[in-house]
């Protein structure tokens, strides 16, 4: 892609996240950074990339690294949200 | 443009679908009752981002890619498990330190591999757009975690959270700061690998020199500053890949930070540079110790608390830090059950900068079973502090300082405070009388005359209030 439309995406999606997290009320502000710490781990993406490519050894360890590190976080991080939400409960009644 | 472009539209058109996942995350976030399913969505999207790609790339070895992922996993599944709610704030600052170490991970992978990723002609010369986009994303990458550890030493207690301030730290921040935006525009001119290696040895060692000034009840900006950088290391990443759901994540996680940075800052008063630039409650507090009067304050007992709240109509608790450190949530809650036993309308009223990170002290709430609807925001209740009986403050003081609307020259003048003076009788749970806050300034509450003064541990003082409201017969 070339990177006009690339940052055009880029750009849209900084309008899109202004106002979806304007609308995150703010008692779930603490899962909100949870679970944007979890989807921010999509670098994992350049991370599977970097392991799978021949050619350089010590990029393929860094790949394989990254990995270690973003699945912690993606595991971690939806894990830890899912366990905050469940706690949220309406006045029962 | 190159060979390893996604030509495949459904590739693409895969990533795209991921992102739209994550933007639906957070969009469930707006209320308690969608957010669960928001969570779902992410995960969704986030299967979606790692199977198209274990599926378009050809995995060198799937062992060890699977395994790595299974590392990571159990470690990540096992720390959300065994984490106390209390320290939610370290657990976010730890992920999002490898967040920053991974982007820095994958940026030098690219670097060293140019033509796996396909950002480099054949002669292994980097594109010069790529080599921008690597330059930042290392930076930022490096950034966010060093950054992120200093802030995980400081709210984990390993390190003092005092500021630590340098001698013209201005001075060396901003002549980095120069330094690694100059080597990154000369990294378009010259690949060689000092220009990157040093880069991001800089970037780094920034991260450090950032947080080190900033005190411990500063961290809520600081989180979600950090917060807000890991999203753009992803950012940048995705740029370097071309990758739509890396785009799209890394511009929502960066916006969110961003804004919630605004909100901590504005919640204080404070001017984001201000912050930033660290030193606050160090000098202030100093000047404050050695100018304090004797006042005359009124002591209260755990009895007296307990008579006074059973016969109010209403009672505003108004936890903060303290509470947390405390771990008071849960005996707070008790008492909030007999209290509304008794009759008494029972309301929390919650200040934006009341924990160690955005929302702390709900989640903490809301792990005591405290129903959310009787939790309020600072500008949702601040009204009902006049016509209520009894104002209980515990483990929180500046954000009741009526100072911060009267007194000019005080450090925190501006700062949206919770009105507790306007409450007929206030309770205010405090260690000593000798602590001030985190800002260093007295607090008129504790000196009018409808306030009683509960000193001792918050959950001690809690528990024993519990007690006597259970053993009281009212």
């Amino acid at each position: 892609m070339d990177f006009i439309a690339i940052f055009s995406i880029f750009v849209l999606a900084c309008f899109v996240g202004y106002f979806v997290v304007w609308s995150v009320t703010p008692a779930l502000h603490t899962p909100l950074m949870s679970v944007t710490n979890a989807i921010s781990s999509v670098i994992i993406v350049g991370a599977l990339i970097a392991s799978a490519a021949a050619g350089s050894p010590v990029s393929k360890w860094l790949g394989l690294a990254a990995v270690v590190m973003a699945s912690v976080n993606i595991f971690g991080g939806f894990a830890v949200t899912e366990r905050m939400l469940a706690m949220y409960k309406k006045k029962e009644r | 443009m190159h060979e390893l472009a996604p030509i495949n539209p459904w590739v693409a058109l895969a990533y795209l679908v991921a992102g739209i996942c994550f933007i639906l995350a957070l969009r469930g976030l707006s209320s308690p009752a969608s957010s669960r399913r928001g969570n779902r969505f992410g995960m969704a999207g986030m299967a979606i981002a790692v199977v198209t790609t274990l599926l378009t790339h050809e995995l060198a070895n799937p062992v060890e890619v699977l395994g790595a992922i299974a590392v990571g996993g159990v470690i990540g599944l096992v720390m959300a498990r065994r984490i106390a709610m209390t320290a939610m704030p370290q657990l976010v600052a730890a992920f999002h330190s490898l967040v920053g170490l991974a982007a820095v991970a994958v940026a030098a992978a690219a670097y060293l591999n140019p033509l796996a990723f396909g950002i480099a002609d054949p002669s292994g010369q980097i594109f010069t757009v790529s080599r921008i986009e690597m330059g930042l994303g290392i930076a930022i990458g490096a950034i966010t975690f060093s950054g992120s550890v200093i802030a995980f030493l400081k709210l984990n207690g390993n390190m003092s959270g005092a500021p630590i301030i340098l001698p013209l730290r201005h001075l060396i921040n901003l002549g980095t700061l120069a330094a690694i935006l100059g080597l990154i525009a000369y990294f378009t001119l010259d690949q060689s690998p000092w220009v990157f290696w040093t880069v991001t040895a800089l970037s780094f060692t920034i991260g450090f020199l950032l947080i080190i000034p900033i005190g411990g009840a500063d961290m809520p900006v600081v989180v979600s500053m950090l917060n807000s950088y890991s999203g753009w290391a992803a950012a940048a990443m995705g740029f370097t890949l071309g990758n739509t759901a890396m785009i799209i994540t890394g511009a929502l996680v960066g916006a969110s930070g961003a804004i919630l940075s605004y909100i901590m800052c504005r919640a204080m008063n404070r001017s984001f540079v201000s912050v930033i630039a660290g030193g606050f409650g160090a000098d202030t507090s100093a000047a404050a110790g050695g100018a304090k009067e004797q006042r005359p304050w009124k002591p209260g007992s755990a009895d007296d608390a307990a008579f006074l709240m059973s016969q109010a109509d209403t009672v505003i608790i108004v936890p903060g830090y303290g509470m947390a450190v405390a771990q008071a949530q849960h005996a707070l809650r008790e008492m909030g059950d007999l209290l509304k036993a008794e009759g008494v309308t029972v309301k929390y009223a919650i200040h934006p900068v009341a924990g160690r990170m955005p929302g702390h002290m709900n989640v903490l709430l809301a792990e005591a079973s405290v129903p959310y609807d009787e939790v309020f925001e600072l500008e949702d209740i601040n009204n009902e502090f006049a016509q209520c009986d009894v104002a209980f403050v515990i483990g929180a003081n500046d954000v009741t300082n009526p100072a911060a609307k009267t007194d000019k020259t005080s450090p925190i003048y501006g700062m949206p405070v919770l009105d507790v003076e306007k409450a007929k009788t206030v309770l205010f749970v405090k260690r000593s009388m000798g602590g001030v806050g985190y800002a260093g300034v007295d607090n008129d509450v504790f000196y009018m005359d409808q306030t009683m003064m509960l000193l001792g541990d918050a959950k001690k003082m809690t528990d024993d209030i519990v007690k006597a409201l259970g053993s009281g017969g009212h």
